[in-house]
């Protein structure tokens, strides 16, 4: 049995808003890494789109911000059990990304600049689920925080909204990242509580 | 794993930063140096964990002292500042870590270069210079923003003023005492050459506060010479979490 | 400005390594896999916050160990190292 801290609440707030299971809102915004900050200037800034063999599309930071972007507004729900409600953001749809790829591929492993990796199903990128995001909160993304720019998937943990994002790779056959591979969810629905590997 | 300290004392050692002395019934000892882990937790069960470095010597009274300095936008630092009551029971684990340690045997010259709050660790190895009557000399380099930032003021004065053997220089970074002969400025390494050991008396060297000091000054020491094995470092900063 | 580089050292994890190494991890000596660095535990960088406890290696940022608690088991990944050396003659 643990000590209470009479009066300690920590950095949390109250809400009346639904949470998913576990969780505790937060207003700041922490920043967590498992490596250093990879800057990047966005001359040399490119993402791929790939099989594993073949490069089936790629943009540089030009042709990337000639895409048609949009506003998103999201929920961003982290494993370590702070959530952050109605953050606002800017950045292009995995569906305009996708959009003229045609692939037999189920999986999508997600790579990061540095060696950051995660995997999800590729049908949770498409369909408005999913953006490469460079703006928050109306400013320009920041390194800390994942810039130039990062995946947004906030339907799942944001362990799998993969900060400085380089590459997307295709696969026919699933393949755990970073964290699916050391104990975590390879799913990650927040709304389910899938936080480790042997949560159903 | 979790030992259960009682609150028996708190000394404001500056505005933001208090001491808290910890009475442990069943405290198995420390060396200078070591740190423990608190553990809060908030009635609803919601825990936070935070590291702090022991400030007190190694003593026989079962007594963990530990200095807090309160951050802007900490969780657990702010409760522990302000909210904690003699009386009070706080959990801890600990003590942990065997590198960045000072045992009384040792018998070289000591530097110990503290940035901020680094000077906590630091400070318990001074206290167990005295309380073993180890007379290895030793210098202090501390680096503070203003006088009013120091911690253990008035314990560093007595001592540098009774030992000849200890010297203590403070580095002031962005407000010096009137009449200060050096200009508020961070360390670099004019006075890393001009107030500490130089190498090759091969002291052991122990520099403690926010990683960029850290590694700075880490850099500057081996850059003069000193045997990397000799120099142990610990960094403090926030456990990935802030604004 | 301490902000501005995210992480601490091997110190910061010895309290909850500790629940998985019965001697003190900080004083054992790895060497790096990747660059061959061989360094005190206490001077790799320690990135943690996130879901896990990542210790990289203080020269080239190859990740030397990495640990997840998910509350009821400690995973722990030490493939980053060739070899982690403990001295027991304490």
């Amino acid at each position: 049995m643990s000590i209470i801290s009479t009066g300690f609440l920590g950095r949390r707030t109250p809400t009346d808003g639904k949470l998913p299971p576990g969780q505790y809102l937060t207003t700041d915004f922490p920043v967590l890494s498992a490596g250093p900050t990879p800057h990047v200037p966005v001359e040399k800034w490119e993402v791929l789109i790939d099989d594993g063999k073949n490069i089936l599309g790629r943009w540089d930071w030009k042709s990337f911000r000639n895409l048609a972007s949009e506003n998103i507004t999201a929920d961003l729900h982290c494993v370590t059990r702070w959530s952050k409600l109605g953050t606002s953001w800017e950045g292009v749809s995995l569906d305009a990304l996708l959009g003229d790829i045609q692939t037999d591929a189920a999986y999508a492993l997600v790579r990061s600049y540095g060696d950051y990796t995660t995997n999800l199903p590729l049908k949770d990128l498409i369909n408005k689920q999913a953006w490469i995001a460079f703006r928050f909160d109306g400013k320009d993304l920041e390194p800390e925080h994942g810039g130039p720019a990062r995946l947004l998937v906030p339907h799942l943990y944001l362990w799998k909204s993969a900060k400085w994002v380089r590459g997307i790779t295709l696969m026919q056959q699933d393949r755990a990242g970073f964290w699916e591979g050391l104990g975590y969810h390879n799913y990650g629905d927040p709304w389910r509580e899938q936080r480790y590997s042997d949560d159903k | 794993m979790w030992r259960v300290g009682t609150v028996v004392g708190l000394h404001d050692e500056t505005a933001t930063a208090r001491t808290i002395t910890l009475q442990v019934p069943d405290w198995s000892g420390h060396v200078a140096g070591q740190h423990v882990d608190v553990r809060l937790t908030a009635p609803d069960g919601y825990s936070a964990v935070r590291s702090y470095s022991i400030a007190s010597a190694p003593n026989s009274e079962h007594r963990v002292e530990i200095t807090v300095e309160r951050l802007p936008n900490g969780e657990v630092s702010p409760y522990l500042t302000q909210h904690v009551a003699v009386g009070d029971r706080l959990e801890l684990r600990g003590p942990i870590g065997g590198w960045f340690v000072w045992r009384s045997q040792q018998a070289e010259a000591v530097q110990l270069i503290a940035g901020g709050s680094g000077i906590v660790p630091l400070m318990a190895i001074i206290r167990s210079r005295v309380s073993a009557g180890n007379t290895a000399p030793f210098r202090l380099l501390y680096s503070v923003r203003e006088p009013g930032g120091v911690f253990y003021h008035d314990e560093l004065r007595a001592l540098s003023e009774q030992d000849r053997s200890v010297m203590v220089t403070y580095a002031f970074t962005r407000a010096a005492p009137k009449d200060w002969s050096r200009p508020p400025s961070r360390v670099d390494a004019a006075l890393i050459a001009e107030v500490t050991w130089p190498a090759n008396l091969a002291p052991s060297c122990y520099v403690c506060g926010p990683t960029p000091f850290v590694e700075t000054v880490a850099n500057f020491l081996n850059a003069s010479g000193h045997d990397r094995e000799k120099i142990r470092t610990e960094r403090f900063g926030p456990t990935g979490e802030r604004k | 400005m301490s902000s501005q580089i995210p992480y601490l050292d091997g110190n910061a994890a010895a309290g909850e390594l500790g629940k998985v190494f019965a001697v003190d991890i900080t004083a054992a000596e790895g060497q790096c896999g990747s660059c061959g660095a061989t360094r005190r535990f206490a001077e790799a960088h320690l990135y943690m916050g996130g879901p896990g406890i990542v210790a990289r290696c203080c020269v080239c940022e190859h990740p030397l160990l990495r640990v997840v608690n998910t509350g009821h088991c400690i995973i722990l990944d030490i493939n980053g190292m060739t070899y982690f050396r403990f001295d027991t003659t304490e």
